[in-house]
């Protein structure tokens, strides 16, 4: 089973960190895993984006030219990888930031209203481990027990206090995605 | 962990005397994580951020012609100031290990990953009739494991050795088993391992002078010879290939470091669509794997050369197979890094119209 996944966002959205934090949890699980980062003009404002794939056989190319996954966070990521997701592959947007979602109907196509439950919860970090669990829920590619022990092994410890409200953020994003295609 | 980072922790556990660099995108977390784990206080291990990249390089001439296992890590116009220094390593026979992590180019360029310094690697890069020895880590984990290799052979054979990585390579994140501690060598072993090294004379021996200048050219003939002699050893005993599903294949795409990644994917793909690739991958680009390529192409329909570059390594695929296939090259430029597709899709044009 290889999962080949790409989240893609306005920088400071969490992107890099959410993808970082999936790739800990494969490593949790002891699959094979890649964490390839657009690090140039991207991660200095404007559109960041990350590939992640996670394996359980060895993996081949961090580079795709199509993915099982694409987790879009903003309209200039939609327009961009809309196109390249498999077909019968997931679609993941965030439903406020997106106006126009993609009219592909051979993909199945996800909202989760990612920022609106951040600002419920009156805490817009935690906006990515929302996105996180709505991905897990549809493509469980790790488990949250993987999740939780990623977390405490990838976090410094001054912040461990911090992940109960993350795991709280990781079951919302569960409850709140839905299928719109 | 990253693959800058990978060379880092290496370079630590393989009890590495001194780091000497200026930081460079895309490879700032090699010199990062070492102020990070500040080895000095550990292993005993020296970093220092030199003022510039002709320092650095001059600080690893010193370091290294004291016996030091020196490094210093650099991307491509970094690498470029370099070339004096890496030449004048190269005569004095001077080991130590210079790490690119390539970006586009020429000039400043881009600071997104590339293959174009594959020419200057290989072909000396400085002025002189000179050799580096050129590792192509594809991985995290061989970003980890070639340092101490090329430490090996750098004083094995009294010569700088580098690793060519790129930023694909040294941004992504993966799986990595560090290698073991390993101390760094004492004062005494340095003197028994390294007896040319200028670390002060004893008694018992004439002064050491670690110098490429010789100013009777009967002499600098004799000493350009001995360094002739010794590449042709190199070439013979240091050759390292990686050679996947060529044997029933009747394509074969010739890709080195991150390039192999993706020539990887591309054998899987085209191999979905039931034509037959397979992938050969130089880990030493110098020495090339000339023989090695020529044996693997026979009876191939075509091979593949996919670099990201303009055509570097190309040339020596042509030069190993010596026109008894079609050699075709596909490379995308100036940062922009090739998909798995565009390689099937340009095999499919090139090789089997």
């Amino acid at each position: 089973m290889k999962t080949e996944i790409i989240i893609s966002g306005f920088g400071g959205q969490g992107v890099l960190s959410m993808g970082k934090i999936l790739a800990y949890s494969g490593l949790m699980e002891n699959k094979e895993v890649t964490w390839m980062p657009a690090y140039g003009p991207e991660q200095r404002g404007g559109t960041a984006n990350v590939t992640v794939i996670v394996s359980d056989e060895r993996i081949s190319s961090p580079i795709l030219s199509k993915y099982d996954v694409a987790i879009v966070l903003n309209q200039p990521s939609m327009d961009k990888f809309a196109p390249k997701v498999k077909p019968g592959g997931i679609l993941i947007y965030d439903g406020y930031g997106i106006m126009t979602p993609t009219d592909r109907k051979d993909i199945h196509v996800y909202r989760i209203n990612a920022m609106d439950k951040a600002a419920e919860m009156k805490n817009s970090k935690v906006f990515n481990m929302i996105v996180l669990g709505g991905l897990l829920k549809v493509a469980p590619v790790v488990s949250t027990d993987g999740l939780n022990k990623a977390l405490f092994k990838s976090l410094p410890e001054r912040h461990h206090g911090l992940i109960p409200l993350n795991m709280q953020a990781v079951e919302e994003g569960m409850k709140i995605i839905e299928q719109t295609v | 962990m990253k693959g800058n980072e990978a060379i880092a922790n290496a370079a630590i556990r393989c009890g590495a005397d001194a780091f000497f660099g200026y930081p460079i995108t895309p490879q700032s977390e090699i010199i990062e994580t070492l102020a990070l784990l500040k080895p000095w206080e550990t292993t005993g291990m020296v970093v220092v951020q030199a003022e510039s990249e002709v320092s650095s390089i001059n600080m690893v001439y010193g370091g290294a012609g004291a016996g030091k296992r020196v490094l210093t890590t650099s991307s491509s116009p970094g690498i470029a100031l370099m070339q004096e220094g890496i030449s004048y390593m190269a005569g004095a026979e001077i080991p130590g290990v210079i790490v690119n992590v390539q970006r586009g180019g020429p000039g400043l360029g881009t600071i997104q990953p590339s293959q174009s310094d594959y020419f200057q690697a290989t072909r000396g890069g400085g002025n002189g009739d000179y050799n580096v020895i050129v590792l192509a880590p594809n991985s995290v984990q061989e970003m980890a494991d070639f340092v101490d290799l090329a430490f090996e052979l750098a004083f094995k054979y009294r010569n700088p050795a580098m690793i060519l990585s790129d930023g694909v390579i040294g941004q992504m994140m993966e799986k990595v088993v560090l290698p073991p501690f390993k101390p760094r060598r004492t004062e005494e072993e340095v003197r028994k391992e390294c007896p040319w090294a200028t670390m002060g004379r004893t008694k018992d021996r004439e002064p050491n002078i670690l110098t490429s200048l010789e100013l009777k050219p009967e002499v600098m003939e004799l000493r350009n010879i001995h360094l002739q002699e010794k590449y042709q050893t190199i070439r013979d005993n240091e050759v390292r290939y990686e050679a996947q599903q060529c044997d029933d294949a009747d394509y074969i795409i010739v890709s080195f470091g991150s390039a192999a990644r993706i020539g990887e994917k591309a054998v899987e793909l085209a191999r979905a669509e039931g034509i037959k690739v397979g992938l050969f991958r130089p880990i030493t680009l110098w020495p090339f794997p000339s023989k090695e390529i020529a044996a693997a192409a026979k009876g191939k329909k075509g091979i593949l050369v996919s670099e990201i570059n303009a055509g570097q390594m190309i040339q020596d695929v042509k030069l190993a197979v010596n026109g008894a296939l079609p050699v075709e090259h596909f490379g995308r430029l100036g940062g922009i890094v090739p998909d798995p597709e565009e390689i099937v899709n340009v095999l499919k044009d090139k090789l089997m119209r």
